[in-house]
């Protein structure tokens, strides 16, 4: 490991570990990863170590500048003050309201009712339905939202913090079988963003820790 | 997302708390709530996000409802003492007299209703003696009395200061 390069622990199908090295990959921030096994050997994310490092469990968490920095929204914020070009946040204060708002809904409002630790809490057959209930009154609201909100992007034409988060969670939709039929913009913006190179070499199937099978 | 807060200002309405303060926080900049320098400004973050994305949604009212009834209790607990164990540690290396350092910032606006919250679902909160303090801290201060969901202009009659 070379000295001084930012380390990010990860796991390849974490929706909030996607949306940093999405980040990182925009800003041209080169890092090293640490896989965090979010199941395996009961969950790396118990271990003594993990658990000093982010007291949460939970993934991501940076290493850079000599801190460590967890919540995806806050490792986020941290390299656009620290690393601003190119921008994640617009310029002006109400398109970055919208940028956060947009960003809290999926990042506090859809991601953690589906997560696993709460999946595990929800008796077993009831937790597909649990996890499509959660993304379902997201994008029911989301898909709302970006009516006003929206150009090429989630919020006018420029790739934000919005879009990081957008990205990862229609992954997690597809992943627990949710119909996105209904929601034609979230969709557009999905696919639009998907071509971008930043969102392709982060792309769970593209990591480090992707299982064989996954690898694209 | 049919929640609150929401807040129209500026022509605009803003909802998700933190989208709406870090809106105030970039247009009426005095007094800050967050700090200037960039680690601290993401430990305020860090913090904020850990009771606002971590804690809270699991335990609100619409996600309860979700829950069997003899199970809810228990459920929101959970939730808040997953959330304090690990924000008492984060705040041994973050706090002075509130949660980040020694100026009141997003974190401590974040911190008070969720021990608010404890205390309705009758979380021990003994094993947490920093959250504890620094709420206590908190909660002398004036804007965090006028604003108590006990002085509010819908608070029911019984619960009213």
């Amino acid at each position: 490991m070379q000295a001084g390069k930012p380390i990010l622990y990860s796991y390849f199908r974490s929706s909030c570990s996607w949306r940093v090295r999405i980040a990182l990959a925009l800003k041209g921030i080169d890092y090293e990863t640490v896989p965090i096994n979010l199941i395996k050997d009961g969950g790396q994310q118990f271990s003594k170590d993990f658990q000093a490092l982010n007291p949460m469990k939970q993934v991501p968490a940076l290493k850079i500048d000599g801190i460590t920095i967890h919540q995806s929204l806050a490792i986020i914020e941290y390299l656009e003050e620290t690393r601003p070009t190119p921008r994640l946040l617009p310029q002006d204060p109400k398109k970055r309201a919208s940028v956060r708002m947009i960003s809290d809904l999926i990042a506090g409002g859809i991601q953690p009712l589906q997560n696993l630790s709460v999946l595990k809490q929800v008796e077993e057959k009831f937790q597909l339905t649990w996890a499509q209930n959660a993304i379902i009154s997201g994008f029911n609201a989301l898909e709302q939202i970006l009516q006003s909100t929206a150009g090429t992007y989630c919020v006018g034409d420029e790739v934000t913090m919005a879009d990081l988060c957008l990205v990862p969670q229609v992954a997690n939709a597809e992943r627990f079988k949710v119909d996105c039929t209904p929601y034609p913009t979230i969709s557009s913006i999905n696919k639009r963003l998907l071509v971008l190179e930043a969102f392709q070499v982060t792309h769970p199937c593209r990591q480090p820790d992707t299982p064989t099978e996954l690898r694209a | 997302m049919k929640q609150v807060p929401a807040l129209k200002i500026d022509g605009i309405t803003i909802h998700q708390s933190l989208a709406i303060i870090e809106y105030l926080e970039e247009t009426r900049p005095t007094p800050r709530l967050l700090p200037q320098d960039p680690k601290k400004r993401a430990s305020v973050r860090m913090i904020s996000d850990l009771i606002a994305g971590g804690i809270q949604p699991l335990q609100n009212l619409s996600v309860l409802k979700q829950v069997e009834e003899k199970f809810q209790l228990t459920w929101a607990q959970n939730a808040i003492i997953s959330g304090f164990n690990a924000l008492e540690q984060i705040l041994q290396s973050t706090a002075g007299t509130y949660c980040v350092g020694d100026e009141v910032t997003m974190a401590d606006l974040c911190l008070v209703p969720q021990v608010a919250n404890a205390e309705r679902f009758k979380v021990d909160c003994t094993p947490y003696p920093t959250i504890s303090s620094i709420n206590k801290r908190l909660l002398v201060l004036e804007a965090f009395q006028v604003t108590h969901p006990c002085r509010q202009p819908d608070t029911p009659t019984e619960l009213r200061a």
